[in-house]
């Protein structure tokens, strides 16, 4: 009964999702208030009814109903409950549910946050929310019901992927889609601008917290993402340029711009069909890379099985989404007047490179995502990019995005009157270099060109941008959220610059060959290999390896990589065994058995490769304190912020 | 004011290049199967026709054979049960049918009723021998060679397309993998 309840549930909420759009739009558009006011009601009853659907099926989950297709394709009755609960997004129909789950939650945020705004606009952006919900329902319902039956019933499950079966899984894709699905909602407020024909300054205030929570999740999910990807999957890194880790990856850049232009079009009235633009662009990006995901275009780990009905669904929705969007963009963007000019040195213009800057990073990881496509469309033959293209070409827009960033940091609006901190840039850029070159050079015997330069930067942007706020606070001014969170995410930054170029650099991988009691040097370390032993686990069989290792003779670690072997899918899994130590990452492979007791071990060391995660944390810390910024939960009556203010979120 | 129009049809470019990649996607979207390219499984399993005999992996040493997981529950395996009497009249290559957790006397009716194009039916009940091949999903269909080893792998259900351009020449030697 319930898978059916479930899908009768979800039939609902696509009839509430087409009203919340009808009355969300024609409503203020005809002049109707009494339609634009049932809108919160549809938002309410839809987000009951798709709560109600999840319900459903992770019931048909926790109760092993193996007669549902979705859960016999992805349970099992030895699955811990844990996972058969996180199953319900292991797969291509559950996590669109997910998908739809939380912009229902997205919305009903939005419906209860906009009590403050102007009740026309805020039927317009529920509206438009409307429409995406309609048609990932209608996606679902369409082609992807998760609540099909199986006749006869299954016997038993097909069980979960097993490299899926890890906590990390559990976080990982819910945080990561509430950052893509938190895009919408900035799409939502834009579109709803472009209805109206007019944005000011408080569109962008309004617009600003909700973005920034967005990109705050996304830059938390694709950070557990890597970490579960180097932990978990046993690659050995931590990030692949793999089409989908990029198709989260170019919301988040141009999630960045549009974070970074919100504040000069909120401060200074500019830029505004620039904002727009970004802001139509990151959720543009982001069902992009829902398309690449599902639609077996790109052939990529990540994907799920693929399917061009799917694929040719979504390109329609796309079709009629972004089509739409930027039509509507064409029309209405040339009547926005920038009210004021600024100098070249000023805030204004760094945050002017950033967003050009940033935008082109995402352009270069688009052609590379998309280039096998293009060169399939083109007849060219099958291309594949890798990381021999996306490094070079990232760096190049990310080294001078970074210098810039230390010097801008400094920088007034309107005026460019950089020459008052002539000297604190140079005095911080001295320091700055010493430290990292002294880092490159004294730390670690070898480097390449880069590392040093990049380690400059990093530690330059650092002390940049602590300087301000420390002198802000021992002359007893208070900080405003806004700065305390920008100088969080800008720190986190120059974190995660100095962590990649250590990692970058320093990395030693080796691969030993070792017979019990035998040992291996790799760099300062010592690994005695004692032996493997078979191990059980609930629901697989593994032989796990133990590895002693010693630093110049002082022990630091027992460490026990497994290789395992899921009983039902009979997929062979690398557990690699990590440790922590003195900011250097062991990780340690079991790989091939060599015969005779003699195995394959891969070694990695990596110097501080956690440090990667803790920085994007830091970075994601700071968007949610800026976005919790007192100035946005203020009244709309107040006064734009006079120019020149210096606590400027940015 | 056209500058305006610069994102609009950039995107128009994008959905085409998207189209066209769609349309060549089903090439792409096969389910690669680990074990392609190793031996198949060995196995010793009642035979659904005739219980005096057993299906045995070792009898079928020597020759090419295609392995067909099928059930009677299996909306697939009927819609794919014309084109398996094709391939079985036209004789090039023999079917060994895996009968999967299914009920022995409705796969006999299914047989007598539809046609048999197996040359010998294995059954498996408890559904272990079809883990054993790493089976996704009814129907799926296994090439195997005289040597024993998985050279290909169909999964669904079988089409002429797929007989023709993948099981025909690798059985007939135009394709390396008969070695």
């Amino acid at each position: 009964m319930l898978p059916e309840l479930g899908h009768f549930a979800l039939i609902l909420a696509l009839l509430l999702a087409g009203l919340q759009a009808f009355f969300g739009i024609a409503g203020p558009a005809l002049g109707r208030d009494r339609w634009s006011g049932a809108v919160s009601a549809a938002v309410a009853g839809q987000a009951v009814m798709v709560a109600t659907a999840v319900g459903c099926l992770v019931s048909s989950f926790v109760s092993e109903d193996f007669s549902v297709a979705y859960v016999a394709e992805n349970a099992n009755s030895a699955l811990p409950l844990f996972y058969r609960v996180a199953a319900l997004w292991g797969a291509h129909e559950g996590s669109l549910l997910l998908w739809i789950l939380l912009l229902a939650a997205w919305t009903v945020a939005v419906a209860i946050g906009s009590a403050r705004l102007p009740p026309r606009f805020a039927a317009r952006v529920l509206g438009v929310l409307g429409v995406v919900s309609f048609g990932f329902l209608l996606f679902t319902l369409a082609t992807s019901n998760p609540f099909l039956r199986l006749n006869p019933p299954a016997p038993d499950g097909r069980d979960l992927n097993p490299i899926l079966q890890d906590p990390g899984l559990a976080v990982h894709p819910p945080i990561l889609y509430t950052g893509y699905v938190g895009f919408a909602v900035a799409f939502a407020f834009a579109s709803a601008a472009m209805l109206e024909g007019r944005l000011d300054q408080n569109w962008a205030r309004w617009t600003r917290p909700w973005t920034t929570t967005a990109w705050a999740f996304l830059t938390c999910g694709i950070a557990l993402g890597s970490f579960w990807a180097y932990y978990e999957l046993g690659w050995g890194g931590f990030w692949f340029w793999d089409p989908v880790e990029n198709a989260s990856f170019m919301p988040w850049l141009v999630g960045t711009a549009l974070v970074h232009s919100l504040a000069a079009t909120d401060k200074r009235g500019l830029f505004k069909s620039w904002t727009l633009l970004l802001a139509i662009l990151a959720f543009s990006l982001s069902l992009l890379g829902t398309f690449l995901v599902r639609s077996g275009v790109l052939v990529s780990v990540h994907s799920f099985a693929a399917d061009p009905t799917r694929g040719i669904f979504i390109l329609v929705f796309l079709i009629i989404m972004i089509g739409g969007a930027l039509t509507l963009y064409a029309w209405r963007a040339p009547l926005l007047r920038s009210a004021a000019g600024f100098e070249l040195g000023a805030r204004e213009s760094f945050l002017l490179f950033n967003n050009v800057l940033l935008v082109t990073a995402a352009g270069t990881v688009f052609a590379g995502t998309l280039a096998p496509l293009i060169s399939d469309s083109l007849k060219l033959g099958t291309l594949s990019v890798g990381p021999p293209y996306f490094n070079p070409t990232f760096m190049l827009s990310m080294l001078p995005l970074l210098a810039l960033l230390a010097v801008g940091i400094h920088a007034n609006w309107k005026r460019g009157r950089l020459k008052d901190s002539e000297r604190t840039l140079l005095y911080t850029l001295v320091v700055a270099a010493v430290l990292g070159c002294g880092f490159t050079f004294g730390l670690y015997s070898h480097a390449k060109i880069l590392t040093p330069v990049a380690a400059t930067l990093g530690v330059w942007i650092l002390l940049s941008s602590l300087i301000d706020p420390i002198d802000r606070w021992r002359r007893g001014l208070t900080l405003s959220r806004g700065v305390l969170g920008m100088t969080l995410a800008h720190c986190g930054l120059a974190l995660a610059v100095i962590a990649l170029t250590a990692v970058q650099s320093f990395t030693i991988e080796r691969d030993v060959a070792l017979a019990p009691g035998g040992t291996a040097a790799v760099g300062d370390y010592e690994f005695r290999f004692m032996g493997v032993k078979p191990v059980e686990g609930p629901n697989y069989d593994a032989v796990q390896g133990t590895l002693i290792v010693t630093r110049h003779g002082a022990p630091v670690a027992v460490l026990s990589p497994q290789k395992r072997q899921y009983w039902v899918q009979h997929q062979v899994t690398s557990e690699t065994a990590i440790r922590m130590h003195r900011g250097n990452n062991l990780l340690l492979a079991l790989g091939e058995d060599l015969g005779a007791g003699r195995w394959s071990v891969r070694v990695q060391i990596r110097p501080l490769v956690s440090l990667i995660w803790i920085a994007a944390f830091i970075m994601a810390l700071g968007g949610a304190i800026a976005a919790s910024d007192r100035r946005y939960r203020t009244a709309r009556a107040l006064a734009p912020a006079p120019a020149g203010a210096v606590e400027q979120p940015g | 004011m056209t500058r305006f129009l610069v994102p609009l049809a950039l995107f128009a470019l994008l959905a085409v290049v998207l189209a066209i990649g769609i349309r060549h996607s089903p090439d792409k979207g096969i389910i690669a199967s680990p074990l392609l390219g190793k031996a198949a499984p060995q196995f010793s399993l009642p035979n659904l026709t005739d219980p005096a005999h057993e299906v045995r992996s070792a009898d079928l040493r020597g020759h090419w054979y295609l392995f067909n997981v099928w059930g009677t529950w299996c909306g697939g395996c009927r819609e794919e049960h014309e084109m398996l009497l094709q391939v079985h009249r036209a004789g090039v290559v023999p079917i060994v049918g895996l009968d999967w957790k299914d009920d022995d006397a409705q796969a006999l009716g299914w047989l007598t009723q539809l046609g048999n194009p197996y040359q010998s039916v294995a059954t498996d009940h408890s559904g272990r021998e079809a883990i054993e091949w790493g089976v996704y999903g009814a129907p799926e269909t296994f090439l195997v060679n005289p040597q024993g080893l998985i050279v290909y792998k169909h999964i669904g259900a079988l089409t002429p397309e797929t007989w023709t351009r993948e099981i025909l020449p690798r059985v007939s030697g135009l394709v390396g993998g008969s070695s």
